[in-house]
């Protein structure tokens, strides 16, 4: 019988990624290696612990946060009622970039990608009737990581919270801002003090929280490829665990509390092998080169948020399938955490029946796919090991690299990471252009668009209130207190000591997350990018 | 007979920082042939108005994906218009619910590129305006 003619001349995983072969057999891994490690042994390739969802299930924790805290405290009650099992704040652009909500240039971005925090007081109403000692919190913070993390702190307090049972995690994770998503304000070494300040202050009084969230999710999102994706990360996340042993810290004493981010795209089989490959990758390196020793410390925890970039505004329905083959590439690869997106979000903030559907995604595969009743079922697949070896060489490759270049911090300011991330974004543009990429609805299979979804709309009232309510603490506080506090904040900025401890002081005074980072610029100055094309 | 290349301003009003759909556009503008100047993030309607005249450029375009375009883009426009005469083709992308769009071309943007948009669309867009064959 006549061979077939196959349907594209080279099939491939993402851009920039694998050739796959027609089949794969034992031979494939005859020649790039056999990982016979159990789940729970080093080096973790086929999960963290040996008996995976069997003893807990992954956390569900949808990422959200919109206008003021009154709307947000109700929908996070609404998603604790639905079942979701921790929590993800969404702060908006100004809380992210240290800007009050009266500043200038925090005009028309009020409560509209997040949640407006502007001082404690937001902070405790945004928890009203949440008890912070029970429930696990996820805040998404970089830049005023330091400054927001003392004012949830704080809060916990007033709760009557016991800090040191406090669960939860801060992004603070300056290095990639740099690289994608663009929140920094200042320079990378004042910002690298702040995130290690942080992390030792986390190591000491906090040793349930996860100090630092190294995120490859926004640098996937911003065009870089899967292997870029888990090396970029893995580069940036030692890095910080150098800056943590440069400040004199012993690397067991911290690692275990350092967690990860990564995001899920639609090539299922690649997305799953790369978890794998990344769990195994960090496991080496906290090993080989740093010498940890606690088994904690090997091991690769990490949070995971289906893909924003790949949802369509055209036929947003088609979502749901895109979010639900997204989130089954996070649960077989064995992830901690996860955030399903909403099938409106090429539009808007999800909707409460969308961010429900999300939720229930996830409830369904965890209760009924059956997916979660044995470890890692995908683990010696031909295919899945051999991707697996595959991706993880790709890995070892960049960071080789980077090493080369004196590290992550030096790449970045290079301009290397952002140019080959931006590479690829550009290529994979082109191959959707030209149809070699399809996009179901969108450059294929397109129809005609039906009338509009209920999207969420943030009202433009939110900004004059929250700015009243702000000006109204101004004028309730005790404004010489908070004066003394800030001048003590340039002092501490000025000298080597931690700035946790000045901070947790200013924030119960009631400054503001502007004011404390005007008086962190004073010291720092604040970071302009250069444009790389 | 060869016409002067199309100038181009690309800029990010507002505190957003996702600059993919920016990145790529300026790159895909640039291999048809225009000249682009990217502006970068973080950057105020004043900033790009003063921008806009010094480099005299024919497009601009705005980029905004939180939620903030309401805010900005009309602003935009307007600071421009109290500069200069000249007649300034502006065209917006983001993430733009498309009951917004309307009201954005009221504004003076004539064009809002929502996701999926392929970049030949918008250089055919450009490149029509200006009379020029692709």
């Amino acid at each position: 019988m006549a061979e077939q003619k196959e349907r594209k001349s080279v099939f491939t995983t993402t851009v920039d990624g694998n050739t796959v072969n027609q089949v794969y057999t034992s031979a494939d891994l005859a020649e790039s290696g056999q990982d016979t490690s159990l789940p729970g042994e080093y080096p973790f390739t086929r999960n963290i612990f040996p008996a995976g969802y069997r003893t807990r299930l992954w956390t569900m924790r949808q990422y959200s946060g919109f206008a003021t805290v009154e709307e947000t405290n109700k929908r996070y009650k609404y998603l604790y009622e639905q079942g979701q099992t921790g929590f993800s704040v969404a702060f908006h652009l100004p809380t992210q970039e240290g800007y009050d909500s009266d500043h200038p240039l925090a005009a028309g971005e009020v409560g509209r990608c997040g949640v407006a925090i502007d001082s404690l007081q937001d902070m405790e109403e945004l928890w009203d009737g949440i008890p912070l000692a029970e429930v696990s919190t996820s805040m998404t913070i970089n830049a005023t990581a330091p400054i927001v993390t003392a004012m949830y702190v704080a809060a916990a307090e007033k709760q009557g919270a016991d800090i040191s049972q406090l669960n939860g995690t801060v992004q603070n994770d300056l290095l990639k801002e740099y690289v994608a998503r663009n929140t920094y304000v200042f320079g990378p070494e004042p910002s690298m003090r702040l995130t290690t300040d942080l992390c030792s202050y986390c190591a000491q009084d906090m040793p349930k929280w996860n100090s630092i969230s190294i995120s490859g999710y926004h640098m996937r999102e911003a065009g870089a490829t899967a292997i870029q994706e888990a090396a970029f990360t893995l580069a940036n996340g030692i890095a910080y665990v150098q800056a943590m042993i440069d400040r004199g810290m012993e690397v067991d004493s911290f690692a275990p509390r350092f967690s990860f981010f990564f995001a899920a795209y639609n090539n299922l089989l690649e997305e799953v092998a790369k978890f794998r490959a990344a769990r195994r990758a960090w496991a080496k390196i906290m090993k080989e080169r740093f010498g940890a020793q606690n088994p904690r410390s090997l091991m690769l925890r990490y949070h995971v948020q289906t893909d924003g970039f790949t949802l369509t505004e055209q036929q947003p329905l088609n979502n749901i399938v895109r979010v639900t083959i997204q989130a089954l590439a996070s649960i077989l690869g064995g992830c901690q955490s996860l955030h399903a997106c909403s099938y409106d979000e090429a539009l808007a903030l999800p909707s409460e029946e969308a961010v429900q559907l999300s939720l229930r995604t996830q409830q369904i595969i965890a209760e009924e796919s059956g997916v979660t009743d044995t470890v890692d079922p995908l683990g010696g697949s031909y295919y899945i090991e051999w991707l697996t070896n595959q991706i993880e060489e790709g890995i070892q490759e960049y960071i080789a690299k980077i090493d080369e270049m004196g590290g992550a911090s030096e790449a970045i300011k290079k301009g290397y990471i952002q140019r080959e991330i931006r590479r690829a974004a550009y290529n994979y543009q082109k191959q959707v252009d030209s149809g070699e990429q399809v996009v179901v609805g969108v450059n294929k299979f397109a129809a005609e668009e039906k009338p509009g979804l209920e999207l969420l709309e943030i009202d433009e009232s939110v900004e004059k209130k929250q700015v009243e309510r702000l000006r109204r603490l101004r004028s309730e506080r005790d404004n010489e207190k908070v004066s003394r506090i800030l001048d003590e904040v340039r002092q501490v900025a000025r000298g080597d000591e931690n700035i946790m401890p000045v901070l947790t002081e200013a924030v119960k005074a009631y400054a503001t997350v502007g004011e404390i980072t005007d008086a962190l610029r004073d010291v720092f100055g604040e970071y302009r990018e250069s444009t790389i094309v | 007979m060869p016409s002067k290349r199309i100038r181009v301003l690309i800029a990010k009003p507002g505190l957003d920082g996702h600059d993919r759909g920016a990145n790529v556009v300026a790159q895909g503008l640039r291999d048809a042939g225009m000249e682009v100047i990217y502006l970068g993030l973080r950057i105020t309607p004043e900033q790009i108005a003063e921008a806009s005249v010094q480099e005299d450029v024919d497009v601009i375009g705005l980029s905004c994906l939180s939620g903030a375009h309401m805010a900005l883009f009309p602003k935009t426009v307007e600071l421009i218009k109290e500069k200069t005469d000249k007649d300034i083709l502006f065209i917006g992308g983001g993430i733009i619910p498309r009951k917004d769009m309307p009201k954005l071309r009221e504004a003076g943007i004539a064009q809002t590129f929502g996701p999926g948009t392929p970049i030949p669309e918008i250089v055919s867009f450009i490149k029509n305006k200006f009379g020029e064959e692709e």
